[in-house]
């Protein structure tokens, strides 16, 4: 994969931001409410305290408290799918749960997809198949195609398609998509690495 | 080698072009990714000029303070325009550099060459390089377009598949301006006004503060948004807003407006164009077609990001214009230009003319209410498909006169229609939030993109076919209830519908096939070509006889005329409902920067085009746009996603052309003309839902 760079301003989401600044901010300009409102979050592995309502939707949490900012606003109403991670290997809507709902379970977003550094075979695939266009969607679609391989490792295209119908891709990348979900299956099985 | 619009009006090599420390090369353009690769296609073109590798460049995009003005990233110019301009500058400096390294190295130019920008003598390192040199070229020089670009023979970057240099972040969990934080940034939701001249009664300012707590409440006459640290308190905030404000509203929307039926019994402002229609004809045929208003729907809300800190004013934004932004901004705000400052951040796809510039206003006039606090404004869902400019609907009627031998003689598209090019700034439009500020610009008629701009319901209204007298007959529409602007393809989604529509009956009544029809009446060899190949891809002499409730269509266009070739063929299965099974599709883009970045450019387009055909259709209420979720504004789904295969027609030879929008029209046609082939009858409105199947068949033949 090339690395020219598309030339971004200089601040980026913060990574591996995992203190709670959220409260923190809110804090410093007075904006103080329940603080006394606590959340144990598992996500992508790590265990986060956070100071936050539990009535505070999972996204608001994943992109203001810790920083995760790969989960996607769209529409706030299970409408679409950018917003999708997988608690417990199971795709929710974390626009609109709860995160106070999710303590003790296991969330996983697309920054806890990557390990020790290397793409998940998805994501490679995905990338090998340029699959995209303005990209918006991607992350909702990597974690419904892995909910789908997890528990399917050897998809028909009609099971790609069933698993990834609640997701919504405007630009119309789907025959991209359904292609790079049916070779990261392929490679997760050990077939066809082809070439990269 | 001719100088472009873009290169005339920012002449100077530097604005193009500089030579960074880290020795890598900065390319600036005007132009600003949509998701389309623009970015990548232009660093391919300097890369390849100046002897680069492509991780050499790096792209400024939509800096309106650094980078080339280029208007708007529209229309499918940017290849055309800001590629064309950076290709000529890239191959000047890279003459110039030349010319320096030969006299430092005491060599003649021809014995030079470079290689991932060191240059070579006979072959063999010189260990001077292009950054060696930078200092003593004059890059605040103007270009001259002396220099001839590298022939294509010698292509290396260009012609390949280099994948998209943004993609990687996209997938990783970043890449947005959605994803900017700045410390002390704040969150903000505004609360529209419902529309022009409405005002605000009753704001329960109490009831606001309760529902978000420590939200602040910004107002400017009826220009209303909530601040604060905690993104869910300001959502809920403004939600609270929303439902419980009180306005006065002069206006009010019907329904029934919602409809091509309305718009063409409007009064309207008529223009001929072109020729007229012949009186020597044998027959004449006339079938009026018609689409819906349409929503962007981009999967994203628009967002910006405002700063307003001694006496500069920063916004960020995903519009499609930086330099138009800046002074619309500022016009609005009435700061002088050079205290506003417009970045390109990247967001979701917009397809056209949405709510991204609005945002930006909105953005700012937080900020300036709240000095020295970065403001991240983002619209709501309902927002953005209520208050987003709308792509108009439209009749088209098509008038053909035919002639002794079954051929159009004449041809008259008749187009009823509100204005497709409304952008901030063109003809006096403006950005929304200025409708709610204390003077209100002045009401305005909007007119249409000029035909020599590719016009905007007029777009593709010309048919490409050989006939002698072709022309159109326009009624422009002004007083439309909502706002309409530029949506992907503009009028040429209907206007090829409709062309391509009346073609097929052409050809029937001649008793024709309707590919060997069209075959005759096209001498251009690039749009004979692409209709060929397609043919050829999708084994067209095998279509079967129709009527059978599986059916083949086929659509042709140039885009605008002038840009790229598309021919798509389309299969369909309908019974209650119409299902596209495949689609072919050949296209003729000329000179083609990165094959894999057009298909993929195309088959989107394609996919677009399915929905709208089939499935799109925005809705009003009494209180404006009704359809205002995905669920009463449905999109097509992977469900519906048929086989699609596209081809490129090798035309190197030709200039390259812009291709994002070549294959709606085509696509749209071939699927038109593919149920009209499966039912034995033509359904003639956009989108084809089952009750204007069941309504067709009653209708019969
Ligand atoms: S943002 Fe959650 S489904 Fe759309
Ligand atoms: S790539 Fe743009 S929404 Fe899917």
């Amino acid at each position: 994969m090339s690395s020219a760079a598309v030339y971004l301003p200089p601040f980026r989401a913060k990574r591996s931001h995992i203190r709670t600044f959220g409260c923190a901010r809110a804090r410093r300009t007075g904006h103080i409410q329940s603080m006394n409102e606590h959340l144990t979050l598992t996500v992508n592995g790590h265990v986060h305290e956070i100071d936050a309502a539990g009535t505070t939707p999972l996204l608001d949490v994943l992109r203001n408290h810790l920083g995760l900012k790969g989960s996607r606003y769209g529409c706030g109403l299970e409408q679409c799918g950018a917003c999708m991670v997988l608690v417990d290997g199971e795709t929710v809507y974390s626009c609109s749960r709860e995160a106070g709902t999710l303590e003790e379970r296991s969330i996983l977003t697309v920054e806890g997809l990557a390990a020790d550094g290397a793409l998940h075979p998805l994501q490679q695939a995905f990338l090998d198949e340029q699959a995209g266009q303005c990209g918006y969607c991607l992350s909702g679609m990597l974690m419904a195609a892995k909910a789908l391989l997890d528990r399917n490792p050897s998809p028909t295209r009609a099971d790609i398609v069933e698993a990834l119908d609640p997701n919504l891709c405007r630009c119309g990348s789907h025959p991209r998509i359904l292609r790079a979900v049916a070779r990261a299956a392929a490679v997760l099985r050990g077939e066809a690495g082809d070439g990269h | 080698m001719a100088i472009s619009q873009s290169l005339r009006d920012n002449p100077r090599l530097e604005r193009w072009l500089r030579f960074e420390p880290d020795r890598t090369v900065r390319v600036a353009t005007g132009k600003v990714e949509l998701g389309q690769g623009i970015l990548t296609a232009l660093a391919q073109i300097a890369a390849e000029e100046l002897d680069l590798r492509i991780d050499q460049v790096r792209i400024l995009s939509g800096d309106s303070i650094e980078g080339p003005g280029e208007g708007y990233t529209a229309s499918s110019w940017s290849v055309e325009h800001s590629g064309s301009a950076i290709r000529a500058v890239s191959a000047e400096v890279r003459a110039l550099a030349f010319a320096r390294a030969a006299l430092r190295l005491n060599a003649a130019p021809e014995e030079l060459s470079v290689r991932e920008g060191e240059f070579l003598r006979g072959g063999t390192a010189t260990g001077l390089d292009y950054w060696h040199i930078a200092p003593e070229i004059d890059l605040s020089a103007e270009a001259t377009g002396a220099v001839a670009p590298k022939p294509i023979a010698e292509h290396r970057i260009v012609g390949r598949d280099i994948p998209r240099l943004d993609l990687m972040a996209k997938l990783t969990g970043s890449g947005f301006i959605q994803d900017i934080d700045m410390p002390g940034m704040l969150h903000a939701r505004t609360l529209r006004q419902p529309g022009r001249g409405a005002t605000l009664l009753r704001l329960d300012e109490d009831a606001i503060r309760r529902a978000g707590g420590g939200v602040q409440i910004v107002r400017r006459a009826n220009f209303v948004a909530f601040a604060g640290g905690d993104e869910t308190a300001v959502r809920k905030a403004a939600a609270k807003a929303t439902e419980t404000a009180v306005w006065a509203t002069p206006r009010h929307l019907r329904p029934e407006q919602a409809s091509a039926g309305w718009i063409a019994a409007q009064p309207s402002h008529d223009r001929r164009i072109g020729d007229a229609m012949p009186e020597n004809a044998v027959d004449r045929l006339s079938i009026r077609f018609s689409r819906p208003f349409l929503s962007h729907g981009s999967i994203a809300p628009s967002c910006a990001l405002a700063l307003w800190k001694d006496g500069v004013l920063s916004v960020w934004s995903h519009a499609q214009g930086m330099h138009p932004l800046r002074t619309n901004i500022s016009a609005t705000l009435g700061l002088p230009v050079d205290k506003v400052a417009c970045h390109h951040a990247q967001g979701a796809g917009c397809y056209g003319h949405n709510g991204a510039d609005d945002a930006a206003l909105d953005a700012a006039l937080v900020a300036m209410e709240l000095p020295g606090q970065p403001i991240r404004l983002c619209w709501s869902r309902e927002e953005e498909f209520g208050y987003e400019p709308l792509s108009s609907a439209m009749a088209v009627e098509v008038h053909a006169s035919v002639g002794t031998d079954g051929r159009p003689v004449g041809w008259t598209t008749e187009i009823w229609s509100a204005a497709h090019g409304q952008r901030p700034g063109v003809g006096g439009a403006y950005l929304l939030a200025a409708e709610a500020l204390e003077t209100p610009p002045p009401e305005r008629k909007p007119f249409d993109i000029p035909e020599e701009r590719g016009g905007g319901a007029t777009r593709n209204a010309i048919p490409l076919y050989d006939i002698v007298a072709r022309g159109i007959d326009f009624h422009l529409v002004h007083d439309v209830p909502v706002r309409t602007s530029s949506l992907r393809g503009l009028g040429a989604t209907l206007n090829v519908f409709a062309i391509e529509g009346l073609m097929d009956e052409l050809s029937a009544r001649a008793g024709e096939d309707p590919l060997a029809y069209r075959l005759s009446l096209l001498a251009d060899p690039r749009a004979r070509a692409v209709l060929e190949k397609v043919g050829g891809m999708a084994r067209w002499s095998k279509r079967g006889p129709g009527g059978t409730g599986r059916g083949m269509g086929i659509g042709l266009a140039r885009y605008k005329n002038s840009s790229a070739y598309a021919a798509v063929v389309a299969a369909v299965e309908v019974d209650d409902a119409v299902r596209v099974t495949d689609i072919w599709c050949a296209v003729d883009a000329g000179l083609v920067i990165n094959p894999d970045g057009l298909v993929n450019q195309v088959e989107g387009n394609i996919v677009q085009a399915i929905s709208w055909t089939l499935i799109e259709e925005a809705r009003f209420g009494e209180d404006g746009v009704a359809s205002l979720d995905w669920q009463s504004y449905p999109v097509i789904r992977f469900r519906d996603i048929p086989e699609i295969r596209v081809e490129l027609v090798d035309a190197s030879g030709q200039d390259p052309l812009g291709v994002g929008e070549c294959a709606g029209g085509p696509a749209a046609a071939a699927i038109g003309n593919a149920v009209a082939h499966a039912l034995g009858t033509r359904i003639r409105d956009m989108p084809m839902t089952r009750e204007r199947i069941i309504e067709a068949l009653m209708r019969g033949g």
